[in-house]
């Protein structure tokens, strides 16, 4: 009969698709699960703690969720503006032409390195560099840091935003800018004044999926951040990103408080990653860009 | 307007201008610069031994990374075999009924699958697969490659589909040809190319990956074709090299970094030729 | 049809190559991971083991910590380690013991990164404060005063320490608290501390590393990593008073105690009086009753072999790789632990 093999045929493409939510679905039990343990021990206290001691089994979030944040949103001042020149150069300015597809092949060859590159990289050329400005600095010169870590983050980051707003500049409506030109407005004029703020809510989305990315970097940060399991006391300091201490410390946890507490902080960082994902997804699709 | 006034605002023009170019210039210099040292350093390491052989052991010169290219193609090949099918299944559905409410659903687990960090898939699949294994295997790192590249071939696969033509499925259904095969004959192969281009991205993609690799594949110094035995991998050689104090491991992994580079920009540069040259013209 | 041939060909090679796959896992192979402290040493025995028998070892230095969890998660045949499990530890392994065999000694040094590369001497009172955090410049008093002849700048002193679960770490924590009481009340013993200030190096060589590119660290290492990168190490002084240099002869006479039969002991901060503080033992750790997750006998057989090889053939290599061998003492008990072994209840080794 021919709806036995289109219903098996619709039915295969069913649980293919279903199998993808329930994949998810596993994965957030899963990490719950895994972290029940150090919450039954410590409890809500988990979140603002400081230390994290493996001797005591005295665990605290603090020190790696002040370590992502820092860094991501150090990552994302330093890359915005590098990323909406980028963008409004190649949205406005380069629309069309060979040496503007090169450019854009260019920064999405930027996403294209793997991470642990830009990670060794940074360890061999930039480290070495920091050591020397930290010198100068009159800062302990470590060389790796919140700093190091930042700024090889805030490269990593630039294609997200600037693939996106590319796009959204692209997208402002020709007659809005040309009624601004044909009141004698300069290009700069127009960018700021027009472009820009018509642009602003599909940019604010690119920024959360650079900042989505920042969040989850493992590599590239474990290699250059020093690896310190404390609050950061300057931002030259060392530290460790949630992603980074698993990265660390997950094959060896000594004992099934330790381990839980990485699974704990594991299921923080998919939750913040997450959230930040899916709110800079749903402001692309309402604004119906394309990647 | 005043002489002076225009000529203020020509001038902030004109800095604007230099600006955008010069931040735009900066943007690109790190990209620049690290290909520029991967290979200085890289490439002068790179001849025939280095790709057919053995890693030492620590303090004997020379050696090479064979298993590591062997590792990383396994698992690659691993992961597709994952993704590639449940991710075209799951892009066909999405293609074909798009306000269902398991569509929504789908959607929403797919970006989410696609925004978890790496680290966290490592631990999900440790806890899955090495741990009920009981053994650290190329299986688990495929695997774990496999659910990231997931999302993107569903991605790729539900936006080359809905591109098609409406003409050409109707065409067919006009012939009495049923849906499934319409789907299966006529729609599919019209998207190869483009989901060809995708899985190569997320191939390119996953090459690179190291953190999920950490609790899974495991690393293995000799050649290891086994898939339930633990593997090297490009990524995983390249972090334990990078992080010692010995420079002939430093060098090698330079040489490492330049062959990933290289299959990841092939991977690029393979994926958009995909599409440019067999892309079929409606 | 033609696709179908096609199709079907291909499923056909697949299938042959998979097969293939799977018979290749009949070459041996022994799989271990654990401590850095020893991994040049290990690296160089296994490929020497496998020249001589053919068989794999795969081990992985991803830290005493690892070594002893991958092993509890059953993930390895044998894990390696500097930090000895305690009883409470192995309590809980009552069903099936986990033996520990001592390999060969090592010593953990205090390396640094100074101008002119001067061997300093240092006291025990002093190693603990600095990395308390507590003296924060090279040219402090207490250091002068035990190296006058050392021009000491006055650079910032840079802790490193290990940011993974290592064995290192123990024998470094395990002597500082025998010697110095704030450290023992304040950070303890173990193989992941609460460090008072420092960066984190991965394993072994990501320590030397940094303590190679940070002027002014500090840190401590196994002696190998630091001969064979020339980074410079201190004298310490030892329970003697007397100020020794770590090296293959001071360790092996630090090991001079009464050694228990199940061979888990410390021998920091030792009596000999010419012997190095800062020793220790490394061990592998395995399973008793080999018997477990699907094990065969011919796995037990290989562990065994090797274990038997490492205590007695590998030995003649320790020297030229910078580690001291075994005492015969030792020897003579880890081969009463090696005989202990059992598959099914019988004893592997005949």
């Amino acid at each position: 009969m021919k709806w036995g093999k289109e219903g098996a045929f619709r039915g295969v493409l069913l649980i293919g698709t279903l199998v993808i939510g329930l994949i998810v679905f596993a994965i957030l039990l899963s990490l719950l699960w895994g972290s029940l343990p150090v919450f039954k021990a410590l409890g809500w206290r988990f979140f603002p703690g400081k230390n994290w001691n493996p001797v005591t089994d005295n665990f605290g979030a603090l020190p790696f969720l002040l370590g992502t944040l820092i860094t991501s949103f150090l990552a994302l001042i330093i890359s915005l503006p590098l990323s909406l020149s980028i963008a409004i150069l190649l949205g406005e300015f380069l629309r069309v032409g060979r040496g503007s597809s090169f450019l854009k092949s260019m920064v999405d060859l930027i996403a294209a390195v793997p991470s642990v590159i830009y990670g060794f990289w940074g360890l061999m050329i930039l480290v070495p560099l920091m050591r020397n400005i930290e010198i100068k600095l009159g800062v302990a010169p470590y060389g790796v840091g919140i700093m190091t870590a930042s700024i090889i983050l805030s490269v990593m980051i630039i294609p997200n935003t600037a693939s996106i707003a590319r796009e959204v500049i692209k997208l402002v409506p020709a007659d809005l800018k040309e009624a601004a030109y044909s009141l004698g407005a300069t290009r700069y004029e127009v960018v700021r004044k027009v472009i820009l703020p018509y642009a602003r809510s599909g940019i604010f989305a690119g920024v959360l999926l650079s900042l989505g990315r920042a969040l989850g970097e493992t590599m590239a940060v474990t290699m250059v951040i020093g690896n310190a399991n404390e609050i950061p006391k300057s931002l030259f300091a060392p530290a460790n990103t949630m992603a980074s201490v698993i990265a660390n410390e997950f094959t060896e946890a000594t004992g099934d408080i330790h381990y839980s507490a990485l699974i704990a902080i594991g299921i923080t960082l998919f939750f913040v990653t997450t959230v930040i994902n899916l709110i800079g997804r749903y402001g692309i699709k309402k604004l119906a860009i394309e990647e | 307007m005043t002489e002076k006034g225009l000529k203020v605002r020509l001038m902030k023009d004109k800095l604007f201008k230099f600006i955008i170019l010069s931040l735009s210039i900066i943007s690109l210099a790190p990209l620049f610069l690290i290909l520029f040292f991967v290979f200085e350093r890289g490439l002068k390491v790179i001849n025939w031994s280095f790709l057919t052989q053995l890693p030492k052991p620590v303090g004997v010169a020379g050696g090479g990374i064979s298993n590591a290219i062997v590792g990383t193609l396994m698992l690659i090949a691993i992961a597709c075999l994952v993704a590639v099918p449940l991710g075209i299944a799951a892009g066909v559905y999405l293609s074909e009924s798009k306000k269902t409410k398991i569509a929504y659903f789908t959607r929403l687990t797919v970006d989410v699958l696609q925004g978890t960090p790496s680290i966290v898939i490592g631990i999900i699949a440790y806890l899955w697969i090495v741990l009920p294994m009981g053994k650290f295997s190329a299986l688990s790192g495929g695997i774990a490659l496999g659910l990231m590249t997931l999302p993107l071939v569903v991605r790729g696969s539900e936006e080359v589909l809905k591109l098609i033509p409406h003409d050409i499925r109707e065409a067919s259904l006009a012939l009495g040809v049923p849906r499934y095969r319409t789907i299966l004959k006529v729609i599919i192969p019209a998207g190869i190319p483009g989901i060809v281009s995708a899985i190569l991205l997320g191939i390119s993609r996953i090459a690179g990956e190291t953190a999920p690799l950490l609790f899974t594949a495991f690393g293995n110094p000799f050649m290891n074709l086994n898939i339930f035995k633990p593997v090297n991998s490009l990524p995983l050689l390249i972090f334990n090299y990078a992080m010692s104090p010995y420079e002939d491991w430093q060098t090698i992994a330079w040489g490492a970094s330049v062959v990933l580079i290289l299959i990841v920009l092939g991977g690029n540069i393979l994926s958009r030729i995909v599409v440019r040259k067999w892309q079929v013209q409606f | 049809m033609k696709n179908r041939e096609i199709l079907l060909l291909l499923l056909v090679a697949a299938l042959v190559l998979s097969a293939g796959m799977f018979l290749a896992a009949e070459v041996k192979e022994i799989m271990g991971a654990g401590a850095t402290f020893p991994y040049p040493l290990y690296s160089k025995w296994f490929d020497i083991y496998h020249n001589e028998t053919g068989i794999k070892v795969n081990y992985q230095g991803i830290g005493s910590g690892g070594g002893i969890r991958q092993l509890q998660a059953k993930t390895v045949d044998f894990g390696g380690t500097d930090a000895f499990l305690s009883d409470e530890d192995l309590a809980e392994h009552a069903s099936n013991p986990i033996l520990h065999v001592p390999t060969c000694l090592g010593a953990i040094v205090i390396a640094y990164n100074l101008p002119g590369n001067p061997e300093l001497k240092l006291t025990s009172d002093v190693i603990a404060d600095i990395f308390l955090g507590k003296i924060k410049k090279w040219n402090d008093r207490r250091i002068t005063k035990l190296n006058p002849d050392v021009n000491l700048p006055s650079l910032d002193i840079a802790v490193v320490h290990r940011s993974d679960g290592s064995g290192s770490t123990f024998c470094f924590s395990y002597y500082l608290s025998k010697v110095n009481t704030e450290w023992k009340n304040k950070v303890g013993v173990g193989k992941s501390l609460e460090w008072p200030v420092g960066l984190g190096g991965k394993g072994n060589p990501g320590v030397a590393a940094l303590v190679k590119q940070v002027k002014g660290a500090v840190g401590y290492v196994e002696l190998a990593y630091a001969i064979e990168n020339d980074i410079p190490y201190a004298q310490v002084q030892n329970k003697s008073g007397k100020f020794v240099k770590p090296s293959l002869k001071s360790v092996s006479l630090a090991a001079n105690i009464n050694l228990p039969d199940h061979t888990r002991a410390s021998i920091t901060n030792t009596d000999a009086e010419n012997g190095y503080p800062v020793s220790s033992f490394t061990w592998i750790i395995f399973y008793q009753k080999q018997n477990y997750s699907g094990r065969s006998r011919e796995q037990a057989e290989e562990l065994v072999k090797l274990l038997w090889w490492m205590i007695h053939g590998g030995q003649q290599y320790t020297e030229s790789l910078l580690y001291a061998p075994l005492p015969a003492e030792a020897v003579k008990k880890a081969e009463k632990i090696i005989k202990s072994v059992s598959f099914n209840g019988k004893a592997v080794l005949e």
